[in-house]
């Protein structure tokens, strides 16, 4: 078993399930506030403190955890659904226009930075977590489209793609196909490290205000709110921040774990 | 003998002169602010920014306010006012220079007040001066008004920052290069981040202190912990983060000063929008506050709480928050007995300032303890005016009035809480032109008791902010009965 898999994967596990016990049961509510009880330090009662409002923090991490797994989740998947086509498509149709358009097409938003658009498109249509996963979504597109249309063109030189064309079949019945089952591996490792990133862009806009919004919990936005009173109740700070680090950390070790279980050349150079 | 006494006491005085001229050569003092001004002319906008960098720094009224909330000389050194209350004379102060060097005379006064009330001024106050009908210049250091009506509070009006004497010569370019009679004259802008105001060595009253004061804007609350704490400000006036005034206060380097401000912070609710147009939903929203946790939660602590649009401070202030007092289970039934057993939904925009911001986060959850869903969205200052002030576009928001004896305000029909009760207006027609204190009194009294039992806004707190000043530092407001930082009389220890 290969150990940063299995550290990953229970790093990221642990998150994953947080988020989805959250929907059933946390030990406290997390939109009520509680004056009489703020800025308590971790004890049993509150295993993790609470904030300045006098909510448990504990709770507002497991809650905060699926808002980050929910806006990752959807940003990979605008990014896979929309990328994977497109670097099919233009590795069908190698050095036509069509290929050029989409890969200067990816390029271009490639160019900006990735954060700056987030604050753009949020700063336009209103800050929501909505608008956060359709613009962390855009930036997931080229990605995908890239490795696509790389993995795709050695493809489309092999013998069975070659048998398949001789056959009859059209360039978008190979593509999915041939081409397609044979770059998931290569997608599954590629989303592991996009959804880490997601989490980390998430939490990133919700920081400077642009992502969900109040009451809905956010780790960002945790810290964000924490910020001046880290000198006296630095816990407000520490949670929220630890949980980024330890899940980002999580789906990274996942990400390469998976790619040397995944990925067969490796497996043969690790024997 | 006598002689190497001399010698010694001149060493003496020579010494303490070094000292003086040493404290004196420090003369210089950084001041942060929040909120930076959009442009630098009082007297045609709303933008309290604008007053607190200039009022009696760079620009003086006729009357001005003092620390305590007093009205006393400013431009004028005295005055008379008529037995039937008509005519206020106006005598000026004498040699009383612009700090482009042309004189400040009665036609000064005449083209500012001239100004104010015209037709197409964009004075924020203009109410508060419409009631003047001439200006009349009498001899270059006299003026005369004459009113329509007798108006009680017309030396009240005539020291707020909107009234202030401008000059026909340097009108022109007033927004980005501001000239006025004051102790400071205008020095430089770099937008973004600082104003800076030079001594006026040529003012005709007490000169300042300081040589050069420095406003500097950090709106930030972690940005403005970090400035206070590396000693990169002097003082911050109106300082964001309540919770960290504990640490200053325990900080030697630092005195912290809670200023008392005119600031009724309120929840103001859009009174056309449905179902905010019936009174009984009003009410039982009232009900579902608890003032006090939001000044806990959201102010750690600062602030008093208030029961109706009036400072807590001022002597004819009614206390009227029993009459809505914390009480949900109460809330709820008065909501069931409008119709809206159910609750319902509504929006909530809030300003930037963390009262708004954290105080909006409280009362959502109280709201929701009682089925009244908000929907909260952050806006800022800009964006606020803009959906909010002008565009009406709104259920609820929280915002701090901190105009002086603002009460006014609810007569005006097209303001933006939309309050329109004829009774109302007829109240405050007749208190602008009563002048005997204590019918002043009884009527401020019947206002204060009319909007609390119709429960126009919910009535939360009076605002009090922190003001950090370095230990040294001697000479600033305790109080803010109008939005200024008077640097006039501040210096080193």
């Amino acid at each position: 078993m290969n150990r940063a898999l299995t550290i990953g994967a229970v790093l990221s596990g642990a998150f994953a399930l947080a988020a989805l016990v959250s929907f059933i049961w946390v030990p406290y509510d997390v939109t009520g506030v509680d004056i009489g009880n703020r800025l308590k330090v971790p004890s049993m009662a509150h295993l993790l403190g609470t904030d300045h409002f006098g909510r448990d923090i504990f709770s507002m991490i497991m809650v905060g955890a699926r808002t980050s797994i929910a806006v990752a989740v959807v940003a990979v998947g605008i990014g896979m659904l929309i990328g994977v086509p497109l670097g099919l498509a233009a590795a069908a149709r190698k050095g036509s226009l069509m290929d050029e358009l989409i890969m200067r097409g990816n390029d271009l938003v490639f160019a900006f930075p990735s954060l700056l658009i987030a604050i753009m498109i949020t700063a336009v249509f209103g800050a929501s977590a909505v608008n956060a996963i359709i613009a962390i979504g855009i930036f997931n597109i080229p990605v995908f489209a890239r490795l696509v249309r790389g993995a795709a063109l050695s493809l489309w030189t092999r013998d069975y793609v070659l048998a398949a064309r001789v056959s009859g079949k059209g360039a978008a019945r190979i593509s999915f196909e041939h081409i397609l089952p044979n770059v998931t591996n290569l997608l599954i490792v590629q989303g592991t490290i996009q959804f880490s990133l997601g989490i980390l862009a998430e939490a990133g806009l919700s920081y400077v205000g642009l992502g969900a919004q109040p009451p809905t919990p956010s780790w960002g936005r945790m810290l964000a709110e924490s910020q001046t009173m880290f000198s006296f109740a630095p816990h407000l700070a520490i949670f929220p921040g630890l949980a980024i680090l330890l899940t980002v950390l999580g789906l990274n070790l996942m990400g390469d774990g998976l790619r040397d279980v995944l990925d067969p050349r490796l497996r043969r150079a690790r024997r | 003998m006598n002689f190497l006494k001399l010698s010694k006491l001149m060493g003496a005085s020579a010494l303490a002169m070094m000292v003086a001229s040493g404290a004196f050569a420090e003369g210089d003092m950084t001041v942060a602010l929040q909120l930076e001004p959009p442009h630098l002319d009082p007297t045609s906008a709303a933008a309290g920014a604008i007053d607190s960098v200039l009022y009696s720094n760079v620009f003086e009224g006729l009357t001005r306010f003092a620390s305590d909330g007093s009205i006393i000389p400013g431009l004028a050194k005295s005055w008379e006012i008529s037995e039937d209350g008509l005519t206020y004379t106006f005598k000026l102060a004498e040699g009383v220079m612009f700090h482009d060097g042309t004189t400040m005379d009665a036609e000064d006064v005449k083209f500012s007040l001239d100004r104010a009330r015209a037709e197409d001024s964009t004075n924020a106050q203009k109410a508060l001066y419409a009631g003047i009908s001439t200006v009349d210049v009498v001899d270059p250091t006299t003026v005369k008004l004459t009113l329509a009506a007798p108006n009680g509070s017309m030396l009240f009006n005539l020291a707020w920052g909107d009234a202030v004497i401008v000059a026909p010569e340097s009108i022109e370019g007033i927004k980005q290069q501001p000239v006025g009679t004051g102790a400071f004259k205008f020095s430089d802008w770099v937008q973004g981040d600082s104003i800076t105001l030079e001594k006026n060595a040529a003012y005709w009253g007490t000169p300042a202190v300081l040589d050069k004061v420095t406003f500097k804007f950090i709106s930030d609350p972690s940005a403005a912990f970090a400035a206070v704490m590396a000693e990169d400000v002097d003082v911050f006036s109106g300082y964001p983060a309540p919770e960290n005034v504990p640490q200053f206060e325990a900080d030697a380097r630092f005195q912290v000063l809670i200023v008392n401000t005119e600031g009724e912070t309120i929840l103001s609710t859009n009174n056309k929008m449905p179902p905010f147009d019936n009174v009984m939903v009003r009410k039982a929203m009232s009900h579902a506050i608890d003032r006090q946790a939001i000044i806990d939660g959201a102010m750690f602590g600062l602030g008093t709480p208030i029961g109706t649009h009036f400072a807590e401070h001022n002597p004819d202030y009614v206390d009227l928050t029993a009459g809505s007092a914390y009480d949900p289970e109460l809330a709820k039934k008065m909501l069931a007995e409008a119709g809206f057993a159910d609750g319902f939904k509504t929006t909530l925009k809030l300003p930037p300032p963390s009262y708004a911001r954290r105080g909006g986060e409280i009362i959502a959850a109280q709201l929701r303890e009682v089925g009244i869903e908000t929907e909260i969205s952050n806006l800022e200052w800009a964006q606020w005016l803009e959906q909010v002030f002008k565009g009406k576009d709104f259920g609820l928001t929280i915002v701090s009035h901190t105009e002086p004896m603002d009460i006014g305000i609810y007569a005006r029909p097209d303001y933006y809480f939309q309050y329109d009760k004829p009774e109302f207006q007829a109240l405050n027609a007749k208190l602008e032109s009563e002048a005997d204190p204590a019918k002043r009194t009884e009527l401020t009294a019947a206002m204060q008791k009319m909007i609390a039992e119709d429960a126009v806004n919910g009535y939360l707190f009076q605002l009090a902010v922190p003001t950090i000043a370095k230990a040294g530092v001697v000479g600033l407001w305790e109080n803010a009965p109008t939005q200024a930082t008077d640097m006039t009389a501040v210096h080193w220890k």
